[in-house]
């Protein structure tokens, strides 16, 4: 039993990383634009994330706060993910070039910049950057009161994980509402779906194309920012990085493009990410093993491609770049 | 105030007719400038003087014989891969899978290396490793290709996830079956016999390479299939009505594709490292989408594309010693360069047309 529940509450600190990189990219592709720049976005936010607390403490010293500086790596890392989405945004909503080659330069540039960042930092500091045991501490608190962690079994479950979770999962609520019970939310998805028609319906389709992939970009950049600060301990690893932003852009096909799906679908998610250093299969050697996620992410987009039931399917215009003289 | 000249919005865009391809390549040429003069930003951000760290990375890659032919050395891989990728893109087939597909080419490889090495002449252990790392590659290019001619799969991420698959096949076999002294991680080196051997020295790969631009640009312009990947890539429907297999196609192109990064796992592994490990693809596979779409798929273009980005990887790892500026400054200027090829087609593609006020005024 204590092994399920240390296997869920690791998942659920790895499938945050990924819950931030899933809603984002929703968001994102909700209006058409296929961002394949998630995982250069998301080394950005965990570089500048990391910096701002970083900076902040450096300039508070003993002052320093927790709460402001998780605020100010989260805000931080927002605006990293903003600046890469807008330069996304503007190659393939003004300039209209192809959203996948965008999306892979952005990749390349992100990685970079965030490498850049991460090493500049680490130079220049004299060789090592880490925050103080304290605001360590600070990002990787519960936020719940002890008696309530203390719950049996669902304590630990559900009132044991750091401030990101929640706000992920408010996020995803929140987006939830905001796609399903809004009229702006309406007007978003008619874009992804038909932007010729929205077009005609008079709605502004430049401006919901920027908006929904510059905010959608911001809050895939926290999911770096979080795996940084909690997962790598404050410390600049790209490594454990590499390839999260992919995997969340698949997700994003296996939650169906829905916030709410996002949030078990991370999880489970994380859940294979970590696997292998909770749940040993005998026979099955750990570099093998610690492949399954990705194998899943295989079989599950085949799985999904095969089904085409109607309402499964991805906003019809996305990849696509809008023309409005092109008919 | 007329309510027309209201409506005329103050920027306007409208398709180009034809370019010359002179200007076009003139629009080309100076949007890769841009991008350089961008790439100075984060030098200057960090305290360095930009001019400085060019010609440092100039004089890290080409400016004595041994620092070139490390350069030609990285250029090989990126070229050949490069050209794998070329008739992908051209069908409008995202492979990013070549890092993946490198990889299982130097798997194939490095087993005839390590256990048939002594036992078939020379020449023919390398033949031997030439086809099955061609083949290998192929094959595990087919597969998303198989998925997306049936089920029209997303490509992208399957060939993606094919990368981190194959990867850790290769970190499975650096610690397991096929370690050579026990505890070390490591693959034992490879013995001669199934070493490229050395021309102008520089391992024959480059030979190999060029070889391959030449057939590939054949293969592009002159033959009908080619011409029929240039119609998948035009429009789907179009081939669909003009009676071709698409799906065919594709998994044909695909395997074509993975054979030759197949090809160049074989050369990174028998020529450059003498073993296999994990990172033995070294993000060649992303770096090559650059290489391929800066030269518009065009294969003679890719020699010199390639060879400006292997200068620019090689010299920022000297740039990293010298000027402590983190050697991902190639990234970023590589994700920059991309940035502005992309931005400029643009140009190419479309006019901006202003408003002229005095004109309508008056009418």
């Amino acid at each position: 039993m204590t092994t399920i529940i240390t296997l869920i509450t690791a998942a659920v600190t790895f499938g945050t990383v990924l819950m931030y990189g899933t809603l984002g990219e929703i968001l994102t592709e909700k209006s058409g634009n296929l961002n394949l720049g998630v995982e250069g976005i998301m080394y950005m936010g965990g570089a500048f994330g990391l910096a701002g607390a970083f900076y902040y403490e450096k300039a508070a010293g003993a002052a320093a706060s927790g709460p402001l500086a998780i605020a100010i790596a989260i805000l931080s890392a927002f605006a990293a993910g903003m600046v890469a989405s807008a330069i996304y945004s503007f190659i393939t909503i003004t300039l209209r070039a192809n959203q996948n080659v965008t999306g892979l330069a952005l990749s390349i540039f992100g990685t970079g910049i965030g490498q850049f960042v991460g090493e500049y930092m680490r130079v220049s500091e004299g060789g090592y950057v880490a925050l103080s045991n304290g605001l360590k501490n600070a990002f990787s608190a519960r936020i719940f009161p002890d008696f309530m962690v203390n719950i049996p079994i669902a304590g630990r479950i559900l009132f044991s994980h750091t401030v990101f979770f929640y706000l992920a999962v408010v996020i995803a609520i929140l987006m939830y509402v905001f796609l399903s019970k809004t009229r702006y939310g309406m007007y978003l998805t008619a874009v992804g779906e038909s932007p010729a028609t929205s077009d005609a319906a008079g709605i502004n389709i430049t401006k919901y194309k920027y908006l929904a992939t510059t905010i959608g970009g911001g809050i895939s950049a926290i999911g770096g920012m979080v795996y940084i600060m909690t997962t790598a301990g404050c410390v600049w690893n790209h490594e454990g990085l590499s390839g999260v932003g992919w995997l969340a852009v698949a997700l994003v096909i296996f939650c169906m493009w829905r916030p709410l799906n996002a949030i078990w679908g991370s999880v489970l998610f994380g859940a294979m990410m970590i696997m292998y250093l909770r749940v040993s299969i005998p026979f099955i050697p750990t570099e093998l093993y610690k492949i399954l996620p990705y194998i899943v992410t295989v079989i599950v987009l085949v799985l999904t491609s095969m089904r085409n039931s109607r309402d499964k399917q991805p906003p019809a215009s996305l990849g696509l770049n809008y023309f409005r003289e092109e008919r | 105030m007329s309510s027309t000249e209201n409506r005329t919005p103050l920027i306007r865009l409208a398709k180009r007719s034809e370019m010359s391809p002179r200007k076009i390549w003139a629009i080309r040429v100076c949007s890769i400038i841009v991008a350089l003069i961008l790439g100075c930003i984060p030098m200057m951000l960090t305290g360095n003087n930009p001019v400085e760290a060019y010609g440092v990375i100039i004089q890290g890659s080409v400016s004595r014989p041994v620092y070139l032919k490390q350069t030609i050395r990285i250029a090989i891989p990126l070229l050949g891969c490069a050209l794998a990728i070329a008739p992908c893109f051209k069908m409008r087939f995202w492979n990013i899978g070549a890092e993946g597909q490198i990889t299982m080419g130097a798997v194939a490889a490095t087993y005839f290396a390590l256990f048939w090495a002594g036992k078939v002449p020379h020449v023919m252990l390398l033949a031997i490793m030439f086809i099955t790392g061609a083949i290998a590659g192929g094959l595990w290019a087919l597969i998303p290709a198989f998925f997306k001619a049936k089920w029209n799969t997303n490509e992208t991420l399957f060939t993606l996830m094919m990368n981190y698959i194959a990867i850790g096949i290769v970190a499975w076999l650096q610690g397991g079956p096929w370690e050579g002294r026990k505890g070390s991680q490591l693959i034992p080196m490879f013995s001669n016999e199934a070493r490229l051997p050395q021309v102008f020295g520089v391992h024959c790969g480059w030979i190999i390479v060029l070889i391959l631009v030449v057939l590939m640009h054949i293969y592009m312009t002159r033959t009908k299939q080619g011409y029929e990947i240039a119609v998948i890539g035009d429009s789907v429907n179009t081939a669909r009505y003009a009676g071709m297999n698409v799906g065919w196609i594709m998994m044909r192109t695909m395997f074509i594709s993975g054979a030759i990064c197949g090809i160049v796992g074989f050369i990174v592994v028998s020529g450059a490292n003498f073993t296999l490990y994990k990172g033995v693809a070294n993000g060649v596979g992303f770096t090559s989408i650059t290489v391929a779409w800066l030269s518009q798929l065009n294969s003679f273009a890719m020699i010199a594309i390639s060879f400006i980005l292997a200068i620019l990887e090689k010299g920022a790892t000297t740039l990293q010693t010298r000027m402590q500026v983190p050697a991902s400054i190639a990234d970023i200027i590589t994700g920059i360069l991309l940035f502005c090829m992309l931005s400029c087609e643009f140009f190419i593609n479309y006019t901006v047309i202003f408003r002229h006020k005095k004109k309508e005024a008056k009418s």
